[in-house]
């Protein structure tokens, strides 16, 4: 109940205005753009196994993208989107977390679930949608997912996982388990509905969740302007009463200090946080997108140049930890690693047609094990016109 | 005349609406200065400003709430949910709000100037949310207009009328026919009434029946059973919410047969509810069960599409066996 007796802050007596820009956020900074820790800048826990877990990622991931844009390029997938800008931002929030932990992502963080183990086999049976595919192929390509990496399969509507991030995190409250819920959205997904009503929830029934957001300066064609008037999506954290903090997203020490401390918050307290990471969408929106229709070559080269992959790998190589040898020769061993995967998923079979009525419930109802039946004996008249014969 | 693709006649209905009436609005994810994913509204912001042709931020609820505000102040918003598949967010402020304002306050205030565009359908390897064709869950809903065009003149003459209609309209667009859909389009404006099936093809042994991106399986399905010396009636209801009974009820009266085609899945699919109708307004004359040729009742596949697909092959199948009752 609200109390008339008690306000938050001083009773005024002119109508004054709370400027709708009063609270600006600040950015948590320790890489300089050349790779320099930033002077009196806080660490965070990192030692050479896990820069190197994380460095191993950032290569394999931006290998993985630049193969799958020139297979969609060749046909051989129908669709693709990347993570190019953002693995800094991706893979610095991931290894802040525990494996335990669940991550419930958009679409364009196949670097978490990289980084937690899901191998070139995995990707390449989901890109192709062979029998393989954890998903059976059923989603386009890109909506990996895996139980056993504690990684929410993706769902193509915006901002859904937002609160279900919350619920999902409340039951591991409940439960007692030791881990909690990352979510991962962009800003575009911030404008929707869910995002609202998930941070609100999260914060009144104290789950634990990290709200992730990845602030790319894009949704498609649509520029930050056009998709807010306030200083981005951090200050909307305070207005829920959320611990918040405002990361550079392509500051891969600063993104690994913010997660390690929001995860320390969130289980100690049971309670949301709010990280926003700064920076932006290399890449098009997906292979059915091309940017130059909104966007100048020379935003692009400028963010380019302060890139989080090079910014991390400059800092590994002030550590002693890596060599442009060493560099070379990863980049090397993921590309055949890669085009050797997919060479093997593309001739593997498509999942059996059984599996078109499978997993609409638990149990194949009976109106589905109809539906089969008719479609079988369709099939069987005209055999060489369903791709389903030419596999068996 | 000229030619257009079904994205270039809804660009020209479009800009022909906002030319001729500055209260016309288009906006949506992505529709301004980049003139939507899919080019739809390409051009119209260079030429009417970005005041009346805009990106809205990425959220379907707010689309509709804000158009249905605009509507009940006298505006005439066009606004473009991206995907139909993206409707769901804004479903509450459709069928609560759109559907009722005018009911709910006697006609004190009505949102009839509003039309709903979006892509639907499948046959695009979208999987699950780039295929769906929600419309039944819309046709439940009176206090809106639901219509569908199969082809670029169509979609042009029936988006003008739902533009100039006094009532909402969500208008479901074929995506798979957007560029694949060509044809002679008259420059100038017309409009094709709402409410009117229209008959495509005379025939006497049965009556097919559907509307946009299935007419173009109906139809090859016809020309198959053709050559088998069935001569089929092939109707396009375009418009589902309020539907042309009497068109449809007098076919039948003629040939004695219907099948009812559509990609969204069989069971509480629209066909349900012709076939009730139907069977109550032509009993005696009936030959043979309604059929229906559907999608399945499982979510839209990806790599069993074809398999999944109420094609001209099922459909053809299924006027074979009408036929043989």
């Amino acid at each position: 109940m609200n109390n008339p007796e008690q306000q938050s802050g001083n009773a005024i007596h002119q109508a004054t205005f709370v400027s709708g820009h009063a609270l600006t956020i600040p950015t948590l900074k320790v890489l300089a753009h050349d790779g320099e820790v930033i002077d009196g800048a806080q660490m965070p826990q990192i030692d050479q196994a896990l820069a190197l877990r994380i460095y191993d990622t950032m290569v394999y991931t931006r290998v993985l993208d630049e193969r799958m844009v020139a297979a969609q390029r060749q046909g051989r997938v129908s669709f693709y989107m990347t993570c190019k800008g953002e693995e800094a931002s991706i893979i610095g929030s991931a290894a802040g977390l525990s494996d335990s932990d669940m991550i419930m992502a958009q679409y364009r963080e196949h670097a978490a679930i990289r980084y937690r183990g899901f191998t070139s086999e995995n990707f390449m049976n989901q890109l192709f949608s062979n029998k393989k595919d954890l998903g059976k192929g059923r989603q386009m390509p890109i909506h990996y997912g895996s139980q056993a990496l504690n990684y929410m399969t993706i769902s193509s509507p915006l901002a859904t996982q937002i609160p279900q991030a919350s619920g999902y995190a409340y039951g591991q409250k409940l439960q007692g388990i030791d881990a909690l819920t990352m979510c991962y959205f962009g800003e575009g997904a911030a404008s929707e509905g869910d995002f609202h009503a998930g941070l609100n929830m999260a914060a009144v029934l104290k789950a634990p969740t990290i709200f992730y957001c990845r602030n790319n300066g894009y949704a498609i064609s649509t520029s930050t302007e056009e998709q807010f008037a306030g200083d981005g999506i951090a200050p909307r954290g305070v207005g829920y009463g959320i611990e918040t903090l405002r990361v550079d997203g392509n500051d891969c020490l600063a993104v690994l200090l913010a997660t390690q401390t929001a995860r320390a918050y969130a289980l100690a307290h049971n309670k949301p946080v709010l990280i926003e990471a700064m920076s932006y969408r290399l890449g098009a929106h997906s292979t059915s997108d091309d940017p130059s229709g909104y966007r100048s070559k020379e935003e692009e080269d400028m963010w380019a140049k302060i890139d989080g992959v090079l910014r991390f790998r400059a800092w590994l190589e002030a550590q002693g930890w890596w060599s442009q040898e060493q560099d070379a020769a990863l980049y090397e061993k993921y590309r055949e690693e890669v085009l050797a995967a997919l060479k093997v998923a593309e001739k593997i079979a498509p999942p059996p047609l059984n599996e078109l009525i499978t997993d609409v419930y638990s149990d194949v109802p009976p109106h589905l094990r109809a539906q089969l039946t008719e479609l079988k004996s369709h099939i069987a008249k005209y055999p060489a016109q369903y791709p389903s014969q030419e596999s068996h | 005349m000229a030619q257009m693709n079904l994205l270039h006649a809804i660009n020209n209905a479009l800009d022909i609406a906002m030319e001729k009436n500055e209260k016309v609005l288009c906006f949506g994810e992505d529709v301004g200065h980049f003139g939507g994913v899919f080019r739809s509204t390409s051009g119209l912001q260079e030429k009417f400003g970005k005041d009346r042709c805009f990106n809205t931020p990425l959220t379907e609820q707010g689309i509709i709430g804000f158009a249905n505000g605009l509507a009940a102040q006298g505006s005439v918003p066009i606004a473009e949910i991206q995907f139909a598949d993206y409707i769901f967010p804004a479903f509450d402020q459709i069928v609560n709000e759109t559907a009722k304002f005018r009911y709910r306050s006697g006609n004190e205030f009505n949102v009839g100037s509003l039309v709903i565009r979006t892509p639907y359908g499948g046959g695009i390897a979208g999987g699950l949310y780039h295929s769906q064709s929600p419309e039944a869950y819309f046709t439940g809903t009176p206090g809106i207009k639901v219509v569908v065009p199969r082809n670029p003149y169509q979609a042009k003459g029936l988006l003008l009328a739902c533009i100039n209609d006094d009532n909402p309209v969500v208008f479901f667009e074929p995506k798979r026919l957007y560029r694949a859909s060509i044809g002679e389009v008259p420059e100038e404006a017309y409009e094709i009434e709402l409410g009117k099936a229209e008959v495509v093809t005379s025939g006497s042994d049965i009556t097919l029946l559907g509307w946009g991106a299935q007419m173009e399986y109906i139809e090859q399905a016809a020309d198959l059973a053709k050559e088998q010396g069935i001569a089929c009636e092939v109707i396009d209801l375009r418009t589902l919410l309020p539907w042309d009974v009497d068109t449809v009820a007098q076919s039948v009266t003629k040939t004695g047969r219907l099948l009812i085609s559509h990609e969204a899945p069989l069971t509480g699919g629209f066909a349900g509810e012709i076939s009730a109708t139907i069977s109550e307004r032509c009993f005696l004359n009936l030959e043979s069960p309604i059929m229906r040729v559907c999608g399945m009742d499982t979510p839209y596949p990806l790599i069993q599409e074809k398999e999944y697909i109420a094609d001209h092959l099922k459909i053809f199948e299924a006027i074979k066996a009408s036929v043989n009752f």
